[in-house]
């Protein structure tokens, strides 16, 4: 853990004064004052499902611009970019975990892994860096994650749920992210499996040194992370200090 | 390897089965159009080329296309012969080299007899200089022979191989028709008949169905005819032919050649102004153009209808990507979440159609040579065509980029529309 922290000395993000609203919508949907992860952090954001969730990701993601405020990840403010440099900067520093369809299907295991690479240059740099290759760096993680070697050379439509959200987890880790954001990446697992990947999850975000982001609206998950928060109550607080002022 | 280029290739490999299909449309639209192209081509060379090295082509007058037509491709009749007087006047002009009579008129189960003399085997070219050629036999006998002789044929290439005609074989000539099977047919020389001593080889010109005999021969034939019919009551058997002077009375056209060709234009002025006869001199080469521009719109239309047949299958392509992109928008939007920028959607899908159109004008190119090469012994034995198998022409180049920048056209409208739904879309895609 402290080797980590050293390495991303700066917060994974740092939201503050954010207000978005979709083009043509009336109000605001999402209105956060503040919200920051620690480097290495891993924390639950309880939000049901309608409370901005999915904009939160992409704000985070730098996939859309907040209207005001500005968005930090890993200490670059992601309004600074231009759209083609933030797409690489999500590419080399935030690694994703969706509720389902996370893989190319008609890729293997290994190459929708290694996909993340692909655009990755700072994250085959920081590979390089360690002394590995994108391909044994593939390997080490699918082993930890306990995907056996046949099972990465099969494409991934044949995969159950449970192993793509592996391969997934793989794919958001590899290369040392660092920040990793995971949506309900737990909702289409058995319930005694889910927990079961949350604590791998966890387990491999302190390995690389990544920071989590643990949206999920299951409260009852929430039970091995740092930090707990309620999105709901984040953007209340905000929407109504927007109307105080 | 760019991973845009890595995804575009294992993309199409998940989808083989359209993408082969697609390729396979595109192929031969491609191979038809090139096909169409090639074969126009040369279908005008071997026109062109249906007489060369004749410098002019004599004949009563009449316009230049009847004269041609009637004389080379034996389409349609004189409508006046020459006489024998003129022939020699125009052979004896210090200018010509040779000239070499033809009499029309006469046919063979519906071929064109031609009476000539032996010169014309010696002196008729087609193609690029290209003699005739004997598959079996050689020349009937000339304006000397013998009586017994006198009766021999030389039979073009269709004519032996329609009617199983061989070397020995006695033919009945019919006065007139020549207009086809069907056409007006009158008497028959039934008394005189010709026997086969030559068939020529293929040369895709009008020769392969043409039925050669000797001006005297046809002279010989005709001595107890009058006015196009046999004079009833007088009977002259074959042996007593030669008692009569064959030497011809008149011919319906003369191929001459000249000693230079610079002179070509001064001699055509003297034959148009002969005052014995009023004669027509036409350069076949200008005639055979001018002749081409009339049917040369039928290959026209031909190639505007491949070219739309490369449109359709260039739109089956995009019909086929386009279709594909509902069920990939999901994949699109993964490939957001890993860092993959709106630009690079938009490279992916404008390679995935380009790599498909490539690989049809690739195999379409195949197909086209694949059968060049297959086909091209039997059109040469059937057809005296030589296909062309060299690299594509600069006219086929140019339809080949025209296809290559139509499908570059193509392929951006799926890509411009993975473009815009992964602008919208981003890394989720909300259904």
């Amino acid at each position: 853990m402290s080797a980590a922290v050293r390495a991303h000395p700066t917060p994974a993000v740092r939201i503050s004064g954010l207000r978005y609203r979709w083009p043509g919508s009336a109000q605001d949907c999402l209105a956060i004052d503040a919200l920051q992860l620690g480097a290495g952090e891993r924390v639950f954001l309880r939000g049901p499902s309608g409370s901005g969730k999915t904009t939160l990701l992409s704000l985070v993601g730098g996939v859309i611009l907040p209207q005001a405020g500005t968005v930090e990840v890993g200490g670059q403010a992601l309004g600074a970019l231009s759209a083609g440099a933030r797409d690489r900067f999500r590419a080399d520093h935030v690694g994703f975990v969706f509720q389902l369809f996370n893989l190319l299907p008609w890729l293997s295991a290994r190459d929708n892994i290694l996909l993340a690479c692909r655009f990755a240059p700072q994250r085959r740099a920081r590979i390089a860096a360690a002394g590995s290759t994108p391909a044994a760096e593939a390997a080490r993680l699918a082993a930890r994650l306990d995907l056996g070697v046949e099972l990465l050379e099969r494409p991934a439509m044949q995969l159950s749920v449970g192993q793509q959200q592996r391969v997934a987890a793989a794919r958001a880790l590899i290369g040392r992210p660092g920040l990793v954001v995971a949506d309900e990446p737990t909702s289409a697992l058995d319930a005694d499996r889910q927990q079961a990947f949350i604590d791998l999850l966890l387990d491999e975000c302190a390995a690389v040194g990544a920071a989590l982001l643990f949206v999920s609206h299951d409260q009852r998950l929430a039970a091995h992370f740092d930090r707990v928060l309620d999105l709901g109550a984040l953007v209340r607080a905000g929407l109504a200090a927007e109307d105080a002022r | 390897m760019s991973p845009v280029f890595m995804l575009s290739l294992r993309s199409i490999a998940n989808r083989r089965l359209s993408a082969a299909l697609t390729v396979v449309a595109v192929a031969l639209a491609v191979a038809l159009l090139l096909g169409v192209e090639r074969l126009r081509n040369d279908a005008r060379a071997g026109f062109a080329q249906t007489i060369s090295a004749t410098d002019l082509v004599v004949g009563a007058r009449s316009g230049p296309v009847q004269l041609l037509l009637y004389s080379v491709f034996h389409i349609g009749d004189a409508t006046a012969n020459l006489s024998w007087a003129s022939i020699e006047h125009v052979a004896a002009l210090p200018q010509v080299k040779w000239l070499v009579p033809l009499a029309l008129g006469d046919s063979h189960r519906g071929h064109r007899v031609v009476g000539t003399t032996t010169d014309f085997f010696a002196q008729y070219r087609h193609g690029e200089g290209r003699s005739l050629v004997f598959a079996a036999g050689g020349p009937f006998a000339g304006a000397t022979a013998r009586v017994e002789d006198l009766f021999q044929t030389v039979i073009g290439a269709e004519v032996a191989a329609r009617h199983g005609y061989r070397l020995g074989e006695r033919i009945v000539l019919s006065h007139g028709g020549g207009a086809g099977e069907g056409g007006a047919r009158f008497a028959e020389h039934a008394d005189k008949p010709f026997t086969v001593v030559g068939i020529l080889a293929p040369s895709a010109t009008p020769l392969d169905r043409a039925v050669l005999v000797s001006l005297e021969g046809l002279e010989a034939i005709h001595v107890d005819w009058h006015g196009g019919a046999p004079i009833p009551g007088l009977k002259i058997t074959p042996e007593q032919v030669r008692k009569f002077d064959l030497r011809p009375k008149s011919v319906t056209a003369a191929l001459v050649g000249l000693h230079s060709r610079s002179a070509v234009f001064r001699v055509q002025r003297q034959i148009n102004a002969y005052a014995g006869e009023p004669l027509t001199a036409i350069l076949p080469g200008a005639t055979l153009q001018q002749l081409w521009d009339l049917v040369g719109i039928a290959e026209r239309a031909l190639l505007a209808v491949s070219a739309l047949v490369v449109v359709v299958g260039l739109t089956g392509m995009v019909a086929v990507v386009l279709a594909s992109l509902g069920e990939r928008r999901r994949e699109l939007a993964i490939l957001r979440a890993l860092g993959a920028s709106p630009r690079e959607v938009f490279a992916l899908l404008a390679l995935e159609s380009l790599l498909l159109a490539t690989a049809g004008i690739a195999l379409g190119l195949g197909l086209l040579y694949g059968a060049g090469a297959a086909l091209a012994p039997w059109l040469a034995a059937q057809h005296g065509l030589q296909p062309s198998l060299g690299w594509p022409a600069a006219g086929e180049w140019r339809l080949l980029g025209a296809v290559l920048a139509a499908s570059l056209v193509a392929s951006l409208l799926p890509a411009l529309r993975a473009y815009r739904q992964s602008l919208a879309d981003g890394m989720t895609v909300r259904t």
